[in-house]
């Protein structure tokens, strides 16, 4: 090895301790040029492209799922070395010893595991039953934990879709440590952590956390031994922008391997690799098509990972995601942009590969963002809808520059935060529990303590809400407990041991707590102030359904009389969960996220005083529900903006379909236009948005004919699908959204 | 001072540049064969205060950007005159673009006020001879003639809209002259073809009246690809290069 292992670069702090910001700080370049630099896809790309379009073609045609590997646990070094085209792969490693091959995971759930092969025709080997006969998973942990009140709440839907039997993910490696130090260096200051680590008094809370590194330090070993299976050597830094993105990737991969995370994202890694790119290409080692060609076979791998999933986690997060989620561009705090012509390159693959949902690409705006490529990223979606953006403005403040978005809307500062999953509450259900004294309303199970049912015929608004703040606390409290439950369960029986060696020893912890209902509560909550709203009763007194006369304003038309009963309400239950301390000190966040589960929300939910009938969908995220919004798309935003991201901070989900006949005349006018929509959206401060630029009779032509449509990819909420990989019912919820027409 | 609206829409993308606020007013004299809002014809309906009107659109500013703004349609915005000039006179005074999409007709002086806080006269001219307008739109083609000349003296930014109805304004003679008779004024930057479009059926049935043009067809995009082709050359240097636009997605 090299004296100086890092050749050319500027030296600054990183180099005496693991900071990979600074070293982004001290050698990037930014760029504030466009698109026309850009290389199309070389032949080779397209050969290679095309072998795993037919794969992909195959997977469908199997029902989703190409090949299950049901003998072997997954883990780093578990499998042979896999390839989709040895010979002309530049990018190499699979998650198993073939393209597309699922591995199975029972760390998280043998249950799980053991129905996720038998819905695809598949038996669990007895090798595998046998052998986690004598081991506590991280769902058996669990279970044995929950308390009969949560069991109840779980099953009644109040609180649904936790990672109690599923791997938690929305932790982000930080996985360009790999490429910046190799894994030496990484072990070699883990194992200093450890030895300070030793000289304390062993109490519970340093005992974990010195068999956390342990399993961290035997981690980093694993990831060196299967990139040498591939025949690399991690122990050094990568010295060159190939074997940059090769470590990087190789650290995902071990990720993967070892953990099925609901989100397992990949950071902030374009402008970090651009470093590397920029020197080569200086340096005549590379040129632009060789640069787009390595970046373009880095995006075929990502499109190449999977989960084995069952059947009922798909009804929650359709269309087989892995939230591979890249953010790219914002701003640097010194007020340099971040964007770099490697924020093009990634952008790009949309082009040279095909529109894609994954990776899930996504753009951190800021208003003083580079115009071009501002400019670029609109016409990325327009012509693709596979992007989202971020207010990297707002992020900035919380979180400085070098965050990344776990999942669909998570920030976390890179290698120093992590989070705890907590799926979501249901707060329409709540607002029904309360007058049903605690009962559920479909099953009529006393779920929640009982208290007298609300009273009267009519709603009266302020009776309604002082009813709710008994069991709001309740709610908080079942849900703080049953998350502490999870994550501590998860940190002893399924501890994410490659992950976090990629971060420092002392992360800040969040718990990510969610809600669902959100639009239908605000609008229930309007309809009582503002219309009339009559219980009907069945024979035992649960109220079951409503009768409401007369019009109420709606959440999604910028009207404050029902946007501040949105902001109340989610400033209130906030407040009710930081009564509860979370595990291991975490701090409490919340999201207004459903990903695609709010189909499945809506189905355990009884009629609503909004109008909405038992069973129906929700609106996703924060969403205003389906075609209540009467004044334009503009004011529909507008709402979602008035959410605020500091009650808010692990994120809130907007989705925004638009016909390309309402954005503009031409290509060139709706580009502008939509770039004058993402400015003026965030600086209102909104935090999220998926574009999708189309008309409902392309989805509902997909609808009839999925064949012909094998890679429409859509924004649905926080993540992008692939549309032929819904449900029939969730693609029913996506065609009967809100199309913002203003012909 | 009140006006008699219609409805907002906080999302216009097709009524002039940018992105717009478009406020739709109540009533119209008009009757065209083709008309998208015949629920705006009546002259009543909810009203609002100036006051109330800018407070919306002070809302959406951060959306306007450089070439966005406010555009009042109608219904025929002139029919309130004395609310639009007010209302355009307050929006200047925030710094905030004004379009108005009209079909030209009503009192000149009324206008005359209007247009003084005008900073872009969208103007429907739906027929090229009298006898068309009189039997198609029931008004008096020398008023938006005139109107015309009014928005050219005080110079204000002009384009003018005309609507292709396949086999009723579609003829190339027709176009032509359409295109001479914009051509004539100085002040115009654009002619936009706009394709005839259904979508309005519902409300002429929600209403009870017939919709005079069901019997035509909608009309293509690759058709207003083709006439603009055929007027490239009827229209003033300045004009031209913007009145161009791609097609949409097919």
């Amino acid at each position: 090895m090299n004296q100086n292992p890092w050749g050319s670069f500027n030296g600054g702090n990183w180099e005496q301790e693991i900071d990979v910001r600074n070293f982004i700080q001290t050698n990037y370049t930014p760029y504030e040029g466009g698109e026309e630099f850009l290389a199309p896809a070389t032949e080779r790309t397209q050969a290679l492209m095309k072998k795993l379009n037919h794969l992909l073609e195959m997977e469908r045609d199997f029902g989703g799922v190409l090949d299950v590997d049901t003998r072997t646990v997954t883990s780093p070094t578990s499998y042979h070395p896999g390839y989709l085209d040895k010979d002309r792969e530049i990018i190499v490693g699979l998650q198993t010893d073939r393209p597309l091959k699922r591995g199975i995971n029972p760390f998280g759930g043998l249950r799980m595991t053991r129905e996720a092969c038998e819905a695809y025709g598949y038996r669990l080997s007895d090798e595998v039953e046998k052998e986690f006969q004598y081991r506590t998973t991280h769902n058996e942990g669990v279970f044995h934990a929950y308390t009969d009140e949560i069991r109840a709440a779980r099953h009644v839907g109040i609180i649904t879709g936790l990672p109690d039997a599923y791997g938690r993910g929305r932790i982000i490696g930080d996985y360009r440590r790999v490429a910046l130090y190799g894994i030496d260096r990484l072990i070699e200051e883990k194992k200093k952590d450890k030895a300070k680590l030793g000289t304390e008094t062993m109490d519970a809370d340093h005992i974990r956390r010195l068999e956390e590194l342990h399993g961290q330090i035997e981690a980093l070993g694993l990831l060196k031994e299967m990139a040498a299976s591939y025949g690399f050597d991690l122990s050094h830094p990568a010295v060159n922008a190939r074997e940059a993105v090769q470590w990087l990737y190789f650290g995902y991969l071990a990720s993967i391997k070892e953990q099925n995370g609901a989100a397992m994202s990949l950071g902030r890694v374009s402008t970090f690799l651009d470093i590397y790119f920029e020197r080569d290409l200086k340096n005549k080692l590379l040129t632009e098509e060789q640069a787009q060609e390595i970046f373009d076979d880095f995006i075929m791998k990502l499109r190449m990972a999977r989960h084995l999933r069952t059947p009922e986690y798909n009804e929650l997060f359709a269309g087989d995601p892995m939230w591979i989620t890249e953010s790219i561009g914002g701003m640097g705090e010194d007020g340099r942009t971040l964007v770099t012509k490697s924020s093009f390159r990634i952008l790009h693959t949309l082009y040279n590969l095909g529109s894609s949902a994954e990776p899930n690409l996504t753009v951190l705006w800021s208003n003083r963002l580079p115009e071009k490529f501002k400019h670029y990223a609109a016409k990325v979606s327009c012509e693709t809808d596979a992007i989202q953006y971020e207010n990297d403005d707002l992020m900035r403040q919380k979180f400085g520059d070098d965050y990344g978005i776990a999942c669909c809307v998570s920030a976390m500062r890179l290698g120093k935060d992590m989070q705890f999953f907590g799926a979501r509450a249901n707060l329409a259900k709540l607002l029904l529990m309360s007058l049903n004294g605690g009962r559920d309303e479909k099953t009529g199970l006393q779920v929640a303590p009982a208290r007298a049912p609300y009273q009267e015929e009519y709603l009266d608004y302020d009776k309604v809400v002082e009813g709710m703040n008994f069991y709001r606390d309740w709610l908080a409290k079942t849900y703080v407990s049953a998350m502490n439950i999870i994550h501590y369960m998860h940190d002893k029986y399924a501890y994410e041991k490659t992950q976090m060696a990629l971060h420092d020893t002392d992360v800040h912890r969040y718990m990510a707590f969610g809600i669902a209902g959100m639009s239908v509560l605000a609008d229930s909550l309007s309809a009582i102030k503002y219309a009339k709203v009559k219980c009907i009763r069945d024979e035992t007194g649960l109220i079951h359904d409503f009768e409401t006369t007369g019009e109420y304003p709606a959440f999604g038309n910028d009207d404050d009389r029902v946007d501040s009963i949105a902001q109340e309400q989610i400033k209130l239950f906030l407040k009710a969960l930081k009564k509860n301390p979370a595990y291991r000190g975490a701090e409490h966040t919340l999201s207004i996220l459903t990903i695609t589960s709010n189909v499945m929300y809506g189905k355990k939910t009884g009629s609503t005083p909004d109008g909405r009938k038992a069973g129906e969908p929700f609106a996703p995220g924060a969403n205003p529900m389906h075609n209540r919004e009467k004044n334009g798309a503009l004011a529909s935003l507008n709402s979602v903006a008035k959410l605020s991201y500091d009650v808010c901070k692990d994120g809130i989900s907007n989705t925004f379909s638009i016909i390309p006949q309402a954005l503009g005349h031409s290509d060139q006018e709706r580009q502008d236009n939509l770039v004058s929509i993402l400015n003026g959206y965030f600086l209102q401060s909104a935090h999220h948005i998926n574009v999708n630029v189309l008309n409902r009779e392309t989805l509902m032509e997909a609808y009839e004919h999925p064949d012909r449509y094998p890679n429409l990819t859509i924004r649905v909420s926080g993540y992008a699908v692939n549309f032929h990989k819904l449900s029939k019912e969730q693609q029913r919820e996506v065609i009967s959204r809100t199309f913002h027409e203003a012909m | 001072m009140n006006g008699i609206i219609h409805s907002f829409q906080s999302l216009g993308a097709v009524d002039g540049p940018g992105l717009r606020f478009v406020i739709f007013l109540q009533g119209c004299t008009l009757r065209c064969a083709y008309c998208h809002n015949p629920d705006t014809w009546a002259p009543n309906g909810k009203t609002y205060s100036i006051e109330e009107v800018v407070e919306k659109v002070l809302r959406y500013k951060p959306y306007f950007s450089r070439n966005g703004g406010v555009t009042v349609s109608g219904g025929e915005p002139l029919m309130q005159w004395q609310f639009v000039a007010e209302l355009f006179r307050r929006l200047h005074r925030e710094g905030i673009h004004t379009a108005l999409d009209t079909a030209g007709i009503g009192d000149p002086e009324g206008a005359r006020l209007v247009l003084l806080h005008t900073d872009l006269v969208l103007c429907d001219l739906k027929f090229s001879s009298a006898k068309d307008y009189l039997r198609y739109c029931r008004g008096n083609l020398n008023t938006v003639l005139d109107f015309l000349r009014q928005t050219e003296t005080l110079q204000v930014p002009l384009w003018i809209r005309h609507v292709v109805v396949p086999n009723l304004t579609s003829g190339t003679e027709h176009i032509q002259k359409i295109a001479d008779l914009a051509a004539q004024f100085s002040n115009l930057q654009r002619l936009e073809l706009l394709p005839f479009r259904k979508l309005c059926i519902s409300k002429y049935q929600a209403m009870k009246i017939p919709f005079p043009l069901s019997d035509y067809e909608e009309c293509t995009g690759a058709e207003i690809e083709r006439l603009y082709r055929l007027i490239e050359n009827h229209l003033p240097q300045a004009a031209r290069a913007r009145c161009f636009s791609a097609p949409a997605h097919p």
